[in-house]
């Protein structure tokens, strides 16, 4: 590594902003919609917009809000006028990626306090269709996202014998969960597993409650360097790793269960952490999850539990808001999917988690939280691990 | 508001470049087909594999393409495989340069890939810039990209800044200068033309084109044994204005102007800078920003009046400015590259070669 690496400051996130994320916000514009994430976000750092050096924006394809390049338009709501304004777009990965590249913005020195925001309003648009490519570039009937997904969850069923029901549990815990965030687009107050088991299949094996829904929403965070930290006036989580990874689209050697891509993300986070054992020193888990199945599948991606074996922490209850590796405490992706924010919600409600200020879904003590997420066919990652001490390395 | 440079520069150069020829249209090639030459021509340049670059990025559109995600597409043809570090802006190739020259700062990579693609000819360029603007207001009433250009050139003309004659000069000193330029869409003398939207005639218009370009970046001495004389970056910023038209001076361009100081621009003179000024009204408001006098060589590749491949031509700018210096015909180059309606967004890098003992 060269000596610079060592040299890096610092990234510390001071503030974190939501909307409140729904089915369709007809009360507001797209320009309205991401100033009120950043608001929040700035007034949990206690900062003006004057404070912020730089913006950087992502969000999934143009074509969902039929904007091209909204940044542009977005400028002036984000309060980026005279400033540097950056818009990232790696699919559903890039709330994730976009939070990478301003926390780069802050390591590098070149930037001390960064607004980040990520958003989708598909109330503007319909994503199924947007998600389906003209024929020839896609073949007929592969109509949204999981058609994509549904044989990819089949061949991990195959491959690891897990039993029928562990996408239904998934889907009951995260929706339970969802319950007790305020944020969150699902609130299904008389949900049951056998609603659940019992709701029509969509893609084989995924049935409509184990699916996200369409949200509208943004999220947004302040990063800073270490003395924007120190004058934070609530409890910054700090970013101890972060990596992004890309493989080909389709290909004869792909893994589609468990994407080398994945797999290396992950390790180059716990790498850069000093994260040994992620089952043991990780408290809590934000993971990309559209399809309840892709818990179990994710958990061995991600190193949690061994190839064919992560439905197994499913069913234990391992990964319940009480188990001893929670996952998706805020209710996850599927109960909120504003797609071009979705991956920035995870890295922000691994962050809330480490300051403690997850509020009714905060898991007891949690130092070190995993914030991840995943785009395209299975082949962009970005991840980052956050704790509630500073990095000592 | 700090924003200025406060760490120690890592030293990082841009060692290798490429770009297609480019051309009015280019039916018979897929994006990533326009590509691949051009990413195998930048590693051929330098000798470096994909598993030899630490962070690749790239800048295109969607909208250029017509379908959602057409970036996954290119991502192929780079061939990711082992999986490689990897992410994307949609916006110009310059603002992806940004991205990685970032990225190398932090020291987490030493060697990076840069590249970026527009095919124009599918659809109506023109038509399909509209798409940018405000979504509500402005969008609907479909003001085309000329259109907004010649308000521009109008609001110029009216403050004085140029007349006709200096407009056509404009085109006609970078249309001679591409004629040295084998990739240039637009080459040689070519007459000023017919209004197309008044004030602007043919010859004020950026041809609309196919094209892609790709550069490799590294750090310190790893740059050195990679390219005999490294474009190094001295300093790059980039900062946007407001949405509205009618909220700024349309003969000015005070976010150039910022960049520029915050890159180092006006620290010593440049002797090159290549603009990245589709209209010709548009290099008038851009020399001013600048401050660029008669000394330095502007547009000699002939600039975006000669080719420009939307979401390319930034990224193309930075490529001649540092082919330049490699070559050893600049000492320091200015690139810029603009985003958004009028110059909305700008972005300046400052490349400098090693003096020569």
């Amino acid at each position: 590594m060269s000596e610079a690496a060592t040299a890096k400051e610092c990234v510390a996130v001071v503030g974190i902003g939501q909307t409140k994320h729904v089915a369709a916000r007809r009360d507001v514009s797209i320009a309205g919609l991401v100033r009120e994430a950043a608001r929040r976000a700035l007034d949990d750092a206690e900062l003006t917009w004057a404070d912020v050096d730089a913006v950087v924006i992502g969000k999934a394809p143009d074509f969902f809000e039929g904007v091209m390049m909204p940044e542009l338009y977005l400028a002036d709501a984000l309060g980026a006028v005279g400033k540097p304004l950056l818009r990232v777009h790696t699919a559903g990965s890039v709330g994730g990626s976009t939070a990478l590249v301003a926390a780069n913005l802050v390591a590098s020195r070149v930037q001390r306090t960064v607004l980040t925001v990520a958003f989708e309003k598909q109330s503007e648009s319909n994503a199924m269709w947007g998600l389906s490519l003209p024929i020839p570039f896609q073949q007929p009937l592969l109509a949204g996202a999981g058609g994509f997904f549904a044989p990819h969850i089949r061949a991990y069923m195959r491959r690891s014998g897990a039993p029928d029901s562990v996408g239904s549990l998934v889907a009951y815990k995260d929706r339970r969960n969802a319950l007790k965030n305020p944020y969150a687009h699902l609130h299904e107050h008389d949900i049951t597993l056998e609603k659940v088991q019992s709701s029509p299949m969509l893609w084989d094996p995924v049935r409509y409650s184990e699916t996200c829904p369409s949200s509208d929403g943004a999220c947004a965070m302040v990063l800073t360097d270490r003395a924007g930290a120190a004058r934070a006036p609530r409890p910054p989580a700090w970013v101890h790793g972060g990596a992004m990874r890309s493989e080909p689209t389709m290909f004869a050697g792909k893994d589609f269960v468990s994407p080398r891509a994945g797999k290396d993300c992950a390790a180059d986070v716990y790498r850069q952490a000093g994260i040994g054992d992620p089952r043991r020193q990780i408290d809590a888990v934000e993971m990309y999850v559209p399809f309840s199945w892709y818990e179990p599948m994710w958990l061995e991606n991600l190193g949690f539990a061994p190839e064919g074996e992560g439905w197994k922490l499913t069913e234990s209850g391992v990964t319940e808001l009480d188990g001893d590796l929670p996952v998706n405490m805020s209710g996850g992706v599927l109960s909120t999917n504003p797609i071009g924010a979705s991956g920035m919600i995870r890295f922000a409600e691994a962050a809330l988690q480490v300051r403690g200020l997850a509020g009714e879904h905060q898991v007891d003590g949690a130092r070190r939280a995993l914030g991840h997420a995943y785009g395209g066919g299975s082949q962009f990652f970005a991840m980052w691990l956050v704790g509630a001490e500073p990095p000592t390395t | 508001m700090t924003g200025e440079f406060t760490g120690a520069p890592r030293d990082v150069a841009i060692v290798a470049c490429a770009q297609s020829d480019h051309r009015r249209r280019t039916d018979e090639l897929s994006e990533v087909e326009m590509l691949m030459p051009v990413l195998h021509e930048v590693l051929e340049r330098t000798g470096l594999t994909t598993a030899d670059i630490g962070f690749t990025c790239s800048g295109s559109s969607d909208y250029l393409a017509g379908r959602a995600f057409s970036f996954t597409l290119a991502l192929d043809g780079v061939g990711a495989w082992p999986p490689i570090s990897e992410s994307h802006v949609e916006m110009d190739g310059a603002w992806a340069l940004y991205e990685a020259w970032i990225k190398l700062l932090t020291g987490e990579a030493d060697t990076a890939l840069v590249y970026a693609y527009g095919k124009s000819s599918p659809g109506s360029v023109r038509d399909v810039l509209t798409r940018q603007l405000d979504p509500y207001y402005a969008a609907p009433l479909w003001p085309d990209s000329v259109a907004l250009a010649a308000l521009q050139a109008q609001a110029l003309l009216d403050a004085g800044h140029a007349d006709e004659p200096a407009l056509a000069a404009v085109a006609a000193r970078s249309r001679d200068a591409a004629a040295d330029n084998a990739h240039a869409q637009l080459r040689g003398a070519r007459p000023q033309g017919e209004y197309v939207v008044r004030p602007l005639r043919t010859g004020d218009c950026p041809p609309v084109g196919d094209g892609a370009v790709a550069v490799v970046l590294s750090a310190g001495d790893r740059a050195r044994a990679l390219c005999a004389r490294p474009a190094w970056i001295r300093g790059m910023d980039h900062r946007v204005e407001a949405h509205s038209l009618g909220v700024r001076d349309l003969t000015d361009s005070p976010s150039t102007r910022l960049a520029a100081e915050r890159a180092g621009a006006f620290v010593r003179p440049v002797d090159t800078a290549e603009l990245h000024a589709p209209f010709t009204s548009q290099e008038v408001v851009l020399r001013r920003a600048l401050r660029l006098d008669d000394g330095v060589l502007v547009n000699p590749s002939g600039g975006a009046l000669a080719a420009n491949p939307v979401m390319a031509a930034g990224l193309i700018r930075v490529a001649e400015a540092a082919g330049r210096v490699h070559r050893g015909a600049s000492d320091r180059a200015l690139a810029h590259a603009t985003s958004g309606p009028c110059l909305q967004q700008n972005l300046v890098a400052v490349l400098e070669g090693e003096s020569r003992v």
